[in-house]
């Protein structure tokens, strides 16, 4: 995989001025690496925006503290559903197209100009939809739900931010191409760079929806006599955008799972075949999740309700299982290859979980799994959803999908890109090894809280459940008061965990100690272990045989008791719709 | 065997060269032959509730002009109203009916009084943008769109007082949308109907 064992193509001048990572022997070109630092800066920018709006609106919620008045509960509301769902994930998914396509390959950037242009729209529209929220211009939640109206700018922003998110999309697939036809890798692409072509192409269906309900959305929010937009077929255009730029996070996600797992402890492939074809799976169906939101929609029929909500007979449900168990039994297989053979868990007991990029990946696959998938598939459930619709069960859910699973991927993510693509050493170096914990744990109780207090039917996106001012009183049971401590303090925690992220990043990239790996000790405050040391990428004979003859006996003890808690928590839910008034 | 010999794992970071369509190991197929077959489970429960089960979201649906639908609310007001409270009208529809429940910014007009264990039709629809049906403490949610009528067979099984929460971001008093149901017992219906022989019982 070294510079020299590839011959140079015609007009390779880039290659004289890429450098080749000392850990991972990859060809680094310098356009790649500026466009991933760049767009890794940019969703820090916003994840820290968003993690101040998701505080105030925790202490919000939390109804002994109460904070901010209804008007910015909704503004604030606003501008954390866009930065966080939006800018700051998409920003950083695009990181990882520039790092999974080009540097992956040991290739070169394609149109590095038009890559800038389509960061900068994406910057300009990210800014433009801020600068409106905050202007009190567009209180119309991350939904904008028509008829409710945002000024025509909001709109444009989007659609600039989306238009530029398509250009490095584009531009991800013009890599491969490139990579291919100038013969920079051998063989088959990585996975990870096969997870990210799966993200791509998920982030292309994405951005259409986009276009197909922002541009008429911008139209008639600059004269209705223009154009009329239904509000049911808008709510289903418009999840095509938000519930698919999700699924762009499940494949990008998986995708960082697979590479955290092989940059930190060496995780193998248990077969490609298999986790290729899960990939796929995402490809083809998971898009049809946009019906999550309309299974109690006037405008659709039962049909159309069981087939989407379902991804076609659950196929997407089934990828997610897939990677359920071969990212762990991976994991579990490279710690054996490495000596780790004792028992079924001695692979998972000496972990290096004093890394956190081990560490957050592996919190990020936990609460992914067992709290966000089950609650996902259980409340995306046709009839279920009666008793989950728009309450607090909702965000319970997204919260332990894309923030405990996604988000802490990819600040796991980020502990190695410090060091391997900034060549800085991590700062506040203690803090760090514990910083995905208390965000872990931060998330969770938020999303329990969250879940619990929805089961009690309390609304989401709500300003004050005491309800002042309304005709009729009504007074949750003081259960819900618990719940929503939880809420706050779970927020708190979360939110205060992704400031210490923040200020470790900034501090580590503007302020932080060369890596000097030559010089370095096992111990070297800053320096991840996997990075100091890589471990081994491939086995071969004896060794390779039997581990795959021996497989994984400890994540088949893990996958059997989540796929329990699955059924329990599932059938549980049946039982209590049953319950409630006969509907039909 | 040869095929050993050149075997090898690799990790998510290595580009496969060579054939790497290789069958999967026993505990992989076992694992995605469960997974599968629960989610046939998870599809069928589906299709099996609107057969078996009581709770399905299918009701009426049909587009309806707001103010069309307004005018229903109105002639349904009118002819099943039986008081006022806090400058609402009580409305009790008889069993079987239709009722209309209308939301708008920021209030469900009208205030409903339902028997237990009866069957009505209820329509939802909206005036001027989307809101959410949550009815507490049942925790029943529907969304309510406007252009759209919802009509939704309903049986109330629990008598008491119920909240109707708007759940969906309606502008800014939306946090102030409270409507009233209240589900009057089976027993006092079923009694107040067989007054002059004053015989109890419940007409479940």
């Amino acid at each position: 995989m070294s510079v020299a064992d590839l011959a140079a193509p015609q007009g390779a001048v880039w290659r004289l001025a890429a450098r080749v990572c000392p850990v991972t022997k990859l060809v680094v070109n310098r356009h790649s690496e500026r466009l991933v630092m760049w767009n890794a800066v940019a969703a820090v920018v916003f994840f820290l925006v968003g993690a101040v709006g998701a505080l105030l609106l925790a202490l919000t919620r939390w109804q002994a503290v109460h904070l901010l008045s209804p008007a910015w509960y909704y503004r604030i509301l606003t501008l954390h559903g866009l930065d966080m769902l939006i800018f700051f994930i998409i920003f950083f998914e695009m990181a990882i197209l520039y790092f999974a396509g080009p540097v992956m390959l040991n290739s070169r950037q394609p149109a590095p100009r038009t890559a800038w242009t389509g960061f900068a729209l994406m910057l300009v529209g990210a800014l433009m939809v801020n600068v409106m929220v905050l202007a009190g211009k567009a209180d119309v939640l991350f939904t904008s739900y028509v008829p409710l109206k945002a000024h025509p700018l909001y709109y444009l922003g989007i659609i600039f931010f989306a238009v530029g998110a398509l250009v490095a999309t584009l531009l991800f697939f013009a890599s491969m191409v490139v990579a291919k036809r100038e013969k920079s890798y051998e063989g088959s692409v990585p996975l990870v760079t096969f997870g990210a072509l799966t993200a791509a192409i998920i982030a292309v269906i994405t951005l259409l929806h986009g276009a197909a309900i922002y541009i008429p959305t911008f139209v008639w929010s600059l004269d209705e006599s223009w154009l009329r937009v239904d509000p049911q077929v808008y709510r289903m255009v418009f999840w095509g955008l938000g519930h698919s730029s999700q699924q762009i996070n499940v494949a990008a996600m998986v995708g960082v799972w697979y590479l955290m797992g092989a940059l930190t402890i060496g995780s193998v492939v248990v077969n490609e075949k298999i986790s290729r074809w899960a990939f796929v799976l995402y490809v083809l169906f998971i898009s049809m999740a946009s019906a999550h939101h309309l299974l109690v929609d006037p405008g659709m029929g039962p049909a159309w309700k069981v087939w989407n909500t379902s991804y076609a007979m659950y196929l997407a449900v089934l990828a997610s299982m897939i990677h359920g168990f071969t990212v762990p039994a991976g994991m579990e297989m490279g710690m054996r290859l490495r000596g780790y053979t004792k028992g079924r868990f001695e692979w998972l007991r000496r972990a290096p979980w004093s890394d956190p990029g081990f560490s957050g990946t592996f919190l990020s696959i936990v609460i992914f799994g067992f709290m966000g998938g089950i609650t996902g598939v259980t409340q995306g459930t046709e009839q279920i959803n009666i008793i989950v619709h728009n309450t607090l069960r909702v965000p319970g859910h997204f919260h332990s999908t894309v923030v405990g699973g996604t988000a802490l991927a990819f600040m796991a993510l980020t502990y190695y890109v410090i060091p391997l693509v900034f060549k800085k050493r991590v700062a506040f170096w203690r803090l760090a090894r514990w910083q995905p914990y208390l965000f872990a744990i931060g998330i969770a109780t938020l999303s329990m809280s969250m879940t619990f207090a929805g089961s009690f039917g309390v609304p989401r996106r709500h300003a004050d459940i005491t309800f002042p001012g309304a005709p009729f009183t009504l007074e949750f049971p003081s259960a819900v008061d618990l719940f929503m401590a939880g809420v706050g303090i779970g927020g708190v925690l979360a939110a205060s965990a992704v400031f210490l992220f923040v200020a470790i990043a900034v501090v580590s990239v503007f302020f932080g100690k060369p890596l000097d790996l030559d010089n370095a000790r096992p111990d070297t405050p800053g320096i991840p272990q996997g990075v100091y040391r890589l471990p081994p990428q491939l086995h071969r004979h004896e060794a390779a045989t039997v581990a795959h003859r021996e497989g994984a006996p400890g994540t088949v003890v893990l996958v059997a008791v989540f796929l329990a808690v699955f059924i329990l928590y599932y059938f549980t839910n049946w039982k209590i719709l049953s319950m409630i008034w006969k509907i039909g | 065997m040869s095929a050993d010999r050149d075997f090898e794992l690799h990790s998510g970071f290595v580009a496969p060269k060579g054939v790497w369509w290789r069958p999967a190991g026993r505990q992989e197929r076992v694992w995605v032959a469960i997974a599968f077959v629960w989610c046939l489970v998870l599809f069928a429960m589906m299709p099996f509730w609107h057969f078996k089960g009581g709770q399905n979201p299918s009701g009426i649906r049909a587009r309806v002009a707001p103010q069309d639908y307004v005018a229903r609310t109105l002639r349904f007001v009118e002819e099943y109203k039986v008081g006022e409270e806090n400058g609402q009208p009580i409305v009790a529809p008889p069993p079987g009916a239709d009722v209309y429940l209308l939301a708008r910014m920021w209030s469900w007009y009208p205030a409903l009084r339902l028997q237990e264990g009866a069957s009505y039709t209820l329509h939802l629809s909206s005036m001027d943008v989307n809101h959410g049906f949550s009815l507490y403490p049942a925790n029943i949610n529907f969304q309510v769109v406007p252009g759209y009528d919802y009509g939704l067979t309903i049986q109330p099984n629990q008598p008491g007082e119920y909240r109707i929460v708007c759940n969906e971001f309606c502008g800014i008093n939306h946090h102030a949308m409270l409507g009233s149901i209240v589900v009057e017992p089976a027993a006092r219906v079923a009694a107040a109907a067989a007054r002059p022989f004053t015989v109890q019982g419940s007409s479940r």
